[in-house]
């Protein structure tokens, strides 16, 4: 999608020697009520970048540590089919955070940035990783579950306002929607399996749901950035909109799973037109945010050790490039530039 | 049918042991690029193995003797070096039997010319690592040499004629010394002076005789299995 034309009126207004604030917020402010994209080298206020870049870095460092609960079962997968689906799917999130960090370099930060941000505590990532994958059909719940309420959140950020991130999550969603059938698919092959099977499926998903729901953030009445996110169109949807939106499409999906859901409040209202469920246990999700969840710390240890452990391979990669710089070399994959 | 277990298992094992970097890698590109040639070996294990009977009885139910992979492919991880030094060893052995493989016409010709596309990239990416870290920081250099020095010992047995498949071993030998040297030349590295097998290695893992991290790594790999006898997955 290219830049409308109110977007091409930032630009013009930021080439204009006079620089006056208050025309490029106008213009930018236009250009986000016209449904227009926002792109690169258009003006935008600094607190939009700011939190474009919070959300996007969170985002790919989700990404990023959500390798590690599913990379549990690698080697554990108890098919070849199985195995191959599973690797397939932790390098797809590999690449997912590889468009995420891109999106949010054209922000003008930089990938080794963020990383450092993540290891340093300073940015975040989903509270969902920080549960841990205890038996196979936790695979299977993570690729319904979790896989489901992250398409639930990320299906609107395709028409987020910011244009590499809404593109970014087209390309992103396409491929999480996959994982997600084959996750469903996984736990309904438990479900109809032996009596051992059905009972590991049941358990992963009475584990997985309520901090499943957790993924939307915090209700509407406590969440610090909702309102200005939605009126920046960076959020098209209000967290307690998507978790119920969330809520109605999974019910019908557990009955047909065989799978009950752990929660004797949930039931249709007619009323609303919506299924009613149970209250969330607010205070878990403050402590797993506060890194003191069951996995917080493994996790980020994992993480940190992978990167210290590889410095001496990206040093080498980014002396190898300075030696053969005619180019006849091999790329250098993220390797920093400092002697 | 010997050769489809010999070669099948070569590729699951190694798949195996690179599905275990999944989360570890020393850069996000690595993630993408170990995983994708996990993938590929599993892929024609699958296919290999498919031949000569189900595959996952034979990936989960066999057990540690009656495994017919070569033992370098079983070689844990260590440091990245290792991996890539491993990696470098079985890809140009794996594109050389490949490609001799697809131009015979035998049964494996099929599996062969589609594998040799994915091998000839698998040996591309482990021969650019070569060149990094064999020429790259001296740290790196040290570590690729102690990789590669490590390993030699397991490489005699990949020339080991396999019954059934029908290739000039010493040619490919021949051709794979060559392709090694020169590789480990321009990362300004030397080639191990050591034996490339020892009267006991050459030719054991097609034996079953493997080294002992193996029986480890197929306990953590077939437990989940046989733990459920006859489920489906």
């Amino acid at each position: 999608m290219t830049a409308g034309t109110a977007s091409r009126a930032t630009r013009a207004a930021a080439d204009g020697a006079q620089g006056a604030d208050a025309a490029l917020q106008e213009a930018f402010d236009a250009a986000v009520a016209a449904d227009e994209r926002i792109e690169p080298r258009d003006w935008m206020p600094d607190a939009y970048r700011a939190s474009l870049v919070r959300q996007m870095a969170q985002h790919a460092h989700s990404e990023i540590i959500g390798m590690q609960p599913e990379a549990n079962w690698i080697t554990r997968a108890p098919s070849l089919r199985r195995k191959a689906i599973l690797m397939a799917k932790v390098q797809d999130e590999a690449g997912h955070g590889l468009y995420l960090y891109s999106a949010a370099e054209t922000l003008g930060t930089g990938r080794d940035e963020l990383l450092d941000k993540l290891h340093a505590g300073r940015q975040r990532y989903s509270s969902i990783f920080n549960y841990p994958t205890l038996t196979w059909a936790d695979v299977g719940a993570i690729g319904w579950l979790v896989d489901g309420a992250a398409i639930t959140n990320q299906v609107p950020l395709c028409r987020c306002s910011y244009g590499p991130y809404a593109r970014a999550m087209v390309r992103i969603c396409k491929e999480e929607s996959f994982h997600q059938r084959q996750g469903y698919e996984l736990l309904l092959a438990l479900s109809n399996g032996t009596p051992a099977q059905h009972e590991m499926a049941q358990d992963a998903v009475d584990r997985w749901w309520w901090p499943s729901l957790m993924m939307f953030g915090p209700p509407d009445d406590a969440s610090a950035h909702s309102a200005q996110s939605m009126a920046w169109k960076i959020k098209r949807h209000s967290n307690d909109e998507l978790r119920q939106r969330f809520v109605d499409i999974c019910v019908p999906q557990a009955a047909a799973l065989g799978l009950s859901l752990p929660d004797p409040d949930i039931r249709w209202n007619e009323e609303r037109g919506h299924h009613d469920f149970g209250a969330i246990d607010w205070t878990e999700f403050q402590e797993v945010l506060k890194g003191n969840g069951p996995c917080n710390e493994q996790r980020l240890g994992q993480r940190r050790r992978a990167h210290e452990e590889g410095a001496w391979v990206r040093e080498a990669a980014a002396a190898y490039a300075r030696k053969h710089t005619s180019g006849a070399g091999p790329a250098v994959p993220n390797g920093k530039a400092t002697a | 049918m010997t050769a489809a277990l010999a070669l099948g298992d070569d590729a699951l094992v190694l798949s195996h042991r690179l599905g275990e970097w999944a989360g570890h890698a020393p850069v996000l590109e690595e993630e993408v690029a170990l995983a994708n040639i996990a993938l590929d070996l599993l892929g024609q294990a699958r296919l290999l193995l498919s031949l000569v009977g189900d595959e996952d009885e034979l990936a989960y139910l066999r057990e540690e003797r009656a495994f017919r992979n070569v033992q370098l492919v079983e070689q844990p991880n260590g440091d990245f070096a290792h991996t890539i030094a491993r990696q470098l060893y079985f890809s140009v052995h794996q594109q050389g039997l490949y490609e001799a493989l697809a131009a015979g016409g035998g049964p494996f010709a099929g599996i062969a010319a589609k594998a040799v596309k994915e091998v000839a990239y698998h040996r591309d990416h482990a021969e650019q690592w070569t060149l990094r870290l064999g020429d790259g920081t001296d740290e790196s250099h040290e570590r690729m040499q102690r990789a590669t020095d490590a390993l030699w010992r397991y490489t005699g047995e990949l020339f080991q004629p396999v019954e059934g498949v029908d290739v000039d071993w010493q040619a490919l030998h021949d051709r794979w010394l060559e392709t090694v040297g020169d590789i480990l030349a321009r990362a300004t590295l030397t080639v191990p002076a050591g034996p490339q097998s020892g009267a006991w290695t050459a030719g054991a893992g097609r034996q079953g005789i493997h080294t002992e991290p193996f029986g480890r790594m197929l306990a953590e790999m077939q437990h989940l299995h046989r733990s459920h006898p006859g489920a489906t997955w």
